[in-house]
């Protein structure tokens, strides 16, 4: 990426843009030429800033100086004085430092801060029933251009530079797949959307086709004409139903106002959308099984090549691209591959979306620059671990294909290349996050008892593979483990990644490899010493209470269902052992950390002796 | 509605930027209520329903409600954002039927924004 000496930060809020930042814009970038000092200098256009009265205003890096009510006028003297001659521009400074606000501006919280939103861009903003609205931020702008003004090849070429990967989860180069597609011969091509998000705790594409069907829809436009296809699936699974409801009314108006159907916008160009309800099975996000169940078959994956782009839906050639793949193509033919390029890595350039779950304060929906390193997005955009006394453990990457990331790689910056690194995948950008209360082997055993689930049983290693590593999953989760299991686990997980026959199986392992790579000493507790230290396998575990801890607060004597646990008010409390069933419902009500979790078997500790008898 | 053309396009971006600026057909404020599945599990809609309310009794008519989709900020839905005339964009989070009712007579009847359920002013930075 070029180095710039300066960043212009120019607001492009709805107030600034009232009060006239398109013609600061114009007049900026003409002075900046004139002076030829546009490789040196950048003009960006930001979200409010929160100083609209002052509008519009512009904040200048790396000096951090804050520009007010610029006028098309001021332009060549800013420009002199502060980018030529290196002097601040007084008289456009803001001065009195004014009385801060009480509610904190966007720059003050983390969690907005870093985000930078293009897929997202239209979040929160715009009503998604409203073509109009879509219409108001540039929507349909770039397929008016696309349809009127560039032939398949040059959309290709934009999509090609800007080096846009795929992101379903593999990241292939969709600029390359459009162009297999463009290439194949054929009387009818399609265009699809994948809309089946399947990962647990993913809500990536949801949001988007919620907030901003168009945007999807926009863009499935514009493939369509990059590789001549005049029909096109979106397929949404039916659990989301708001998500359905709201992509058929953006198509419904859509074809009413002539941008899809017959000869959209006058440019001859002809393209038509309609949705497939999935019924939610997993492996119908692999895109052969997601074609045969648009047929009406049975989702089942088959063996590529023929590559969908040859043969892939009725046989026809077919591009599928992610729902998050797609709401990025408008922005791309509107702005340029440059433009594209500017965030992001050389390798993953660009932006991805995250959903953040699991034991994260923000759950939430983040959009960062590719490159943003991992501990970033975790401490600063989800403000760290939820519970405030627990530790960070792991957070998990890519669904039941990914992996579980320790805290020692947290720095790693997230793309496709070096997510893949640490035994994760990108995936579809669901980031769960695990305290120090969670049982890796159990995590693994969720993960595998999904992909067990959800395979669809076409080829052996996938069907039974992973039903036997689940069974010994359950084994050493119930204190049945033997030693040698971890190494079955290993050469298990290794067969079935190279024999399996579609991505679901290839990667199925994953969760258990990248746990035994990571927290092996936890696989190793469980089978040696039949000990869960998390308590999160009952079989395998006590509970106590230390008795220098305990209030006596009774808090825990309350929560307890088995009424296991005695103990008088302000002293001491004892849990019973022979009656506890290992809840852990003493564990998470206690607020002291008073509660201990031991090896299972381990019989009552010695009654509290009360300081009276002691003396 | 007619065929649009690629002047039609310009002439809609034009005509909404207006009214998203508040500028046109006097509105004065506009309340945007997420209603993403997250916000509407949290009890958007009763958020609405209670904003209905409070514009009806209130007798305003210089007051926009939309709906718009997840603003992102998940745990701490239900959220609304508030934009009054000339003035940035503030963003409520954990909003109950109480709290919405004096975010309206407060902020968008009194035009002062109510801090102690203040999440945020201003927008994100789109690029």
């Amino acid at each position: 990426m070029e180095k710039y000496r300066a960043n212009l930060l120019l607001c492009a809020g709805t107030g600034c843009v009232a009060s006239g930042t398109q013609e600061v814009k114009e007049a900026l970038k003409e002075e900046l030429k004139k002076r030829d000092l546009e490789d040196e200098i950048k003009l960006v256009l930001t979200g409010c800033n929160g100083f609209c009265a002052e509008g519009p205003v512009m904040l200048v890096y790396p000096e951090e100086i804050f520009y007010q009510k610029l006028t098309v006028e001021d332009i060549p003297k800013l420009v002199e004085e502060h980018f030529l001659k290196g002097r601040p521009y007084e008289k456009l400074m803001f001065r009195e430092p004014e009385k801060r606000a009480a509610i904190p501006l966007m720059n003050d919280i983390p969690f907005f801060k870093y985000q930078v939103l293009r897929v997202l861009r239209n979040k929160g903003m715009i009503d998604p029933d409203s073509l109009d609205e879509y219409i108001a931020r540039d929507g349909y702008m770039a397929a008016a251009k696309a349809l009127t003004g560039m032939t398949s090849e040059e959309i290709i070429k934009t999509i090609k530079d800007s080096g846009l990967r795929g992101r379903g989860g593999a990241g292939f180069p969709t600029g390359l797949k459009w162009e297999f597609a463009s290439k194949s011969q054929a009387d009818q091509k399609y265009m699809l959307c994948n809309g089946d998000e399947g990962d647990p705790g993913a809500f990536m594409d949801r949001s988007v086709m919620e907030a901003d069907p168009h945007s999807v829809i926009e863009g499935m436009v514009i493939g369509a004409k990059a590789i001549g296809a005049t029909k096109g699936v979106i397929y949404v699974r039916a659990e989301y139903p708001l998500a359905v409801q709201r992509l058929q009314k953006a198509i419904e108006d859509c074809r009413e106002a002539g941008l899809l159907g017959e000869n959209i916008l006058d440019s001859g160009f002809s393209f038509d959308v309609e949705i497939y309800l999935g019924a939610g099975a997993f492996v119908c996000g692999e895109e052969t099984a997601l074609m045969r169940s648009i047929e009406g078959k049975r989702g089942m994956p088959r063996p590529r090549p023929p590559f969908p782009a040859h043969k892939g839906l009725w046989d026809k050639p077919s591009v599928l691209n992610n729902v998050e793949t797609l709401a990025q193509i408008a922005p791309t033919i509107l702005n340029g591959s440059e433009w594209y390029r500017t965030l992001g890595t050389e390798k993953s350039p660009g932006t991805k979306v995250f959903a953040l779950t699991g034991d994260i304060r923000n759950v939430g929906l983040v959009e960062v620059p590719m490159g943003t390193p991992l501990k970033r997005i975790i401490y600063d955009i989800g403000g760290g671990i939820k519970k405030k006394k627990k530790k960070f453990k792991s957070v998990q990457m890519g669904g039941p294909s990914g992996g579980c990331i320790p805290e020692s790689l947290l720095d790693i910056p997230v793309t496709y290349e070096d997510i893949v690194k640490t035994g994760a995948i990108m995936g579809s950008g669901g980031m769960v996050v695990m305290d120090e209360d969670t049982c890796m082997v159990s995590t693994s055993k969720f993960f595998l008892e999904f992909t067990a689930d959800e395979s669809c049983g076409k080829c052996t290693p996938c069907r039974v593979g992973t039903r036997v590593m689940l069974d010994m999953l359950t084994d050493i989760t119930e204190g049945k483990g033997k030693e040698g299991d971890i190494e079955t686990l290993e050469d298990l997980s290794r067969d079935i990644i190279a024999t399996s026959l579609c991505g679901l199986g290839q990667t199925a392992p994953n969760p258990v490899l990248s746990t035994i790579r990571y927290f092996r000493e936890e696989y190793e507790s469980h089978i040696r010493d039949h000990w869960c230290k998390t308590g999160i396998c009952s079989h395998l575990c006590s509970f106590h209470i230390s008795e220098e801890l305990c209030k006596g607060c009774q808090a825990c004597l309350k929560a307890c269902p088995q009424q296991a646990i005695i103990g008088e008010k302000k002293k001491a409390h004892r849990i019973i052992q022979e009656l506890c069933i290992q809840c852990r419902s003493c564990y998470d009500t206690c607020k002291f950390g008073s509660i201990k979790i031991g090896p299972p078997g381990k019989k009552d500790l010695p009654a509290p002796v009360s300081k009276a008898e002691d003396k | 509605m007619a065929k649009l053309t690629l002047d039609d396009l310009k002439k809609i971006k034009e005509k909404q930027k207006a009214t998203f600026a508040l500028r046109e057909g006097g509105n004065r404020a506009k309340i945007t209520v997420h209603m993403g599945t997250c916000g509407i599990a949290a009890g958007a809609r009763d958020i609405m329903a209670a904003l209905m309310d409070e514009i009806a009794r209130a007798k305003v008519e210089d007051v926009i409600t939309t709906t718009s989709g997840c603003a992102g900020l998940c745990a701490r839905e239900p959220m609304v954002t508030v934009e009054i005339l000339n003035a940035p964009p503030v963003k409520y989070g954990d909003l109950t039927d109480e709290k919405i009712r004096d975010i309206f007579r407060e902020h968008i009847l009194g035009g002062k924004p109510v801090e102690k359920y203040a999440l945020v002013i201003g927008s994100e930075t789109t690029y």
